[in-house]
């Protein structure tokens, strides 16, 4: 399966000690069919250039590590084949909106924030029993339905780093974050549903979304956090839904 | 000068084992006590999250299922190397972390009447394996990392990589770890510590586990005093996709899906005439081991040959809807479209039954310090696990480890201060002795050749011969001039991390091998062409292996052997 066929990434480096400029680098890489960009990285590393930084783990789209710009839209470097950008040259930048910590890593931590600020978690009156459970809560299929899409979100932050409102306001939750808090307040367990509204009702909140879809369009994962934004807005402006 | 912070409690891991070990050690001590998540990774992004199948749990027993049954094939299953009264504390304490995880939001899949529903798995005589789609670990971390976000005594350490245990007087006093972001090494004292830092993962040139699973976790505790135990035990999956060893569920081959070899031929009915495809793990394992030895290969890439998973016989339509997952899987990280092109698969290292030697209650010999998860061994998973039953036992250990060092840490005061010494040689050994030092030979090389090593010397099948060789050949290599990083910058050095890991890898290489030339019989995961049966007489044992500064040095301990004694394996 070894080719001898050959492609070119350019990639971005940034060390902050080195003066904070950002450079560009090439790195020639032999292909093999199947190949990753990620597996192109990591031949960088391991074969040419040990200083260049990445992020990544699960090398199969499950962890959420590898998000960064690669020909210009955001991406899983482990999920992009290198045939699949047809063309022998590849820009590989890190993921925009968020602050760059040494290469292609970018930092979350204001990602991670945001996520946190909305409870992503099942609220309850009965803390004893949830604490301390003794029966199942009981749900149907189609309830499980309601929300579990949203749950498939890994926290890569693609749709962040493609969200036009995060770009131009800082304090606006983005995709990812509303797309959690749809995720539990449809949940039938959840008892918050006042209280996550107030969450998300303010002026830097859920209004300023104005469905640019960007987010939906580079979810590697199926979420739609347009969907999620749109559902939840329904919500909010008619009243819950049953249930 | 090297920061100490202080808190009460340490987790090094943030797996399933670390996170519900985190929100137990909150709980106990109603958000009292400070608890420190080291983590490597970001939280979220720990190898648990590749799980796929299901969680073993009885929890209808009233329908038909029994603890007694799921203790026995758990016992059976290790082939009688697990200890009984861990396998009985596990399956007596599994149901109420299944019940607990859906209390907090686990998508758990739901039967008619609303309860959770459970699905057969190899090895189970009862369907307890209770799923969520084909995504179980995932939602299983998606639960414990959103619910620990509620406990604000929860301190994350993320991308911070520990480098050592502080232990003293054989009592558990700190560690030190590099804070990744900025290069720093910081001191943690803490009263208690928890080890869950995963399996040992990327021992092999092929291997299901991502590329943050490697033993780094387990060499820190071993060097610190805390003894491994049963390391020759590896499980080894049949179907990983080359060349990534990305795991193709046993759901292929269940819908229809063929093994063939590179003549074609179904080989399997010369091994497993009756079952063919659907033998169990370890048997199709070996048949295909055996057809790669005997030249009945696929040559691939890399020197690795292969067999190959036919799915083309499987009507299209059925494929794209049952295995949709595996379909995506193909297409998207290896570019073949199983519709119509076959796999190419070989067996996989894919579990390590082996870890830090605990007692049942996943307490280290050393005072304050307890493991939990793939990173501990209790020992319920003895000779060979069975699927979904990893899952629950980090979820088990997390939840005892958790609460006893909370008590531990309620009940016990600081040492005075920590001993600085380890911590002022720590330093020196990362920054002046690797930090910007260009080393001869490629540590990146010498990895590769230390899995190839394992890959060829002390894989599924295993001689004293061949490892005996392979032995040879990784002490050679840790010998060599590797250690150097030749990345001089402070931000994000991967390089230096990745250094410090491969010297791992290569020491508990060593051990792997030591303790696999050692038992002289063949047992579970461990099959020895040169001792082909079980010897209960002798070997009906724990190995033990120590840390000196020569090497190895093992010792034996008994089984704890309860109601069931051992019998011929047979399914
Ligand atoms: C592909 C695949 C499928 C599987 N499917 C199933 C299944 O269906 N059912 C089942 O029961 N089991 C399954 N297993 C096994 C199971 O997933 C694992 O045994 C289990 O998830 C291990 O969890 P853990 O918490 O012990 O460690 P991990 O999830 O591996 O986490 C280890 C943690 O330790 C941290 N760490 C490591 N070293 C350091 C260090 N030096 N400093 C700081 N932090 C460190 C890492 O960052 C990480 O957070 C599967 C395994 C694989 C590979
Ligand atoms: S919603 Fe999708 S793109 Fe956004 S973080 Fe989650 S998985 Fe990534
Ligand atoms: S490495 Fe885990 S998502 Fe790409």
């Amino acid at each position: 399966m070894s080719g001898t066929s050959e492609v070119l990434l350019r990639v971005y480096r940034y060390d902050p000690s080195n003066g904070g400029k950002p450079r560009y680098q090439n790195y020639r890489v032999p292909t093999f069919r199947g190949m990753t960009v990620l597996d192109a990285l990591i031949y960088i590393k391991e074969n040419l250039d040990p200083t260049l930084s990445i992020r990544y783990s699960c090398r199969m789209a499950s962890c959420g590590s590898c998000g960064m710009t690669i020909n210009g839209l955001p991406r899983l470097a482990c999920f992009t084949q290198i045939s699949e950008l047809r063309s022998k040259y590849i820009l590989v930048q890190p993921l925009r909106n968020l602050p760059i910590i040494k290469d292609l890593v970018a930092d979350l931590d204001e990602f991670f924030n945001k996520h946190k600020l909305v409870k992503p978690y099942l609220i309850r009156r009965d803390v004893e029993e949830q604490e301390n459970p003794r029966e199942q809560y009981r749900q149907s299929e189609e309830e499980l339905e309601r929300y579990v899409q949203f749950a498939y979100c890994i926290k890569c932050a693609l749709c962040y780093s493609a969200c036009p409102v995060v770009s131009t306001d800082k304090s606006f939750p983005g995709p990812q974050a509303l797309a959690q808090l749809y995720r539990y307040y449809i949940d039938t367990r959840d008892e918050a549903r006042e209280e996550r509204i107030r969450i998300v009702d303010g002026a830097h909140g859920i209004w300023r979304c104005h469905f640019a879809d960007s987010c939906s369009q580079v979810c590697p994962k199926g979420v739609d956090p347009a969907l999620a934004i749109q559902l939840m807005r329904r919500e909010m402006m008619f009243g819950p839904s049953k249930g | 000068m090297v920061e100490v912070l202080e808190h009460d409690v340490v987790i090094v891991g943030s797996g399933l084992a670390g996170l519900r070990a985190a929100i137990e050690a909150s709980r106990v001590s109603r958000g009292k006590l400070s608890v420190a998540v080291v983590t490597k990774t970001q939280v979220m992004r720990s190898h648990s999250v590749s799980a796929e199948g299901g969680t073993a749990a009885v929890l209808y027993p009233e329908e038909g299922d029994s603890f007694e049954s799921h203790i026995y094939d758990t016992i059976k299953g290790s082939d009688f190397l697990a200890d009984q009264n861990a396998v009985e504390l596990f399956v007596h304490s599994a149901p109420r972390e299944i019940i607990q995880l859906e209390h907090w939001g686990m998508p758990w899949a739901r039967r008619e009447d609303g309860r959770i529903a459970q699905r057969a798995f190899g090895g189970m005589s009862y369907p307890r394996a209770c799923f969520a789609e084909d995504k179980v670990g995932f939602f299983e971390m998606q639960t414990l990392y959103d619910t620990a976000l509620k406990w604000d005594n929860i301190t994350f350490y993320q991308e911070w990589f520990a480098t050592s245990l502080i232990v003293e007087e054989n009592r558990f006093r700190g560690l030190t770890a590099i804070e990744m972001k900025t290069g720093e090494l910081h001191a943690v004292k803490a009263k208690s510590c928890i080890i869950a830092t995963g399996g040992a993962g990327r021992m092999y040139t092929f291997a299901t586990f991502g590329h943050s699973s490697t033993p780094d976790g387990l060499y820190i505790a071993y060097k610190a005093g805390a003894p491994l135990k049963d390391m020759e035990f590896v499980q080894f999956h049949p179907t990983g996709l080359v060349p990534s060893g990305i795991l193709i569920t046993e759901a292929a081959r269940g819908e229809g899906g063929v093994l063939l070899n590179a003549k074609e031929e179904r080989f399997l009915k010369r091994y497993a005439p009756q079952k063919m495809e659907l033998a169990p793990r370890d048997i199709v394992s070996r048949a295909m081991y055996t057809e790669i030895l005997e030249g009945r290969g696929v040559e691939g890439p890399d020197g690795m040959s292969h067999l190959w998973l036919d799915l083309t016989v499987i009507e299209p339509e059925k494929l794209k809807r049952r295995l949709a997952g595996i379909r995506e899987i193909c297409v998207k990280l290896a570019g073949i479209d199983p519709v119509n092109e076959k796999i190419p698969v070989r067996p996989v290292a894919h579990y390590y039954m082996g870890g830090i030697h605990t007692n049942i209650y996943g307490a280290t010999p050393i005072a304050g310090l307890w493991a939990a998860g793939e990173a501990a061994c209790i020992s319920i998973n003895g000779a060979n696990r069975l699927g979904s039953n990893s899952t629950i036992e980090c979820l088990v250990w997390g939840r005892i480890t958790g609460e006893a060092a909370a008590r531990y840490a309620m009940e016990n005061g600081f040492s005075s201060s920590l001993p600085t010494e380890q911590v002022q040689k720590e330093e020196k050994r990362i920054f002046d002795g690797l930090l910007g030092k260009a080393p001869r030979i490629n540590p990146y090389e010498v990895k590769k050749k230390m899995q190839r090593t394992m890959e060829s010397h002390c894989h599924i099948y295993r001689d004293e011969k061949s490892m005996i060789e392979g032995l040879r050949m990784i002490r050679e290599l840790k010998q060599l001039p590797y250690m150097g990083v030749e990345d001089s910058s402070r931000a994000y050095n991967t390089n230096l991390t990745n250094v410090l890991e491969i010297e791992a890898m290569v020491n508990v290489g060593e051990i792997i091998v030591t303790a696999a030339l050692q038992r002289r019989e063949s047992r579970g995961a461990h099959a020895r062409r040169d001792y082909p049966k079980r010897d209960d007489q002798n070997w009906l044992s724990h190995t033990l292996i120590h840390y000196t500064v020569e090497g190895p040095e093992l010792s034996y301990a008994p089984v704890h052997i309860d109601k069931y004694q051992p019998v011929e394996r047979k399914y």
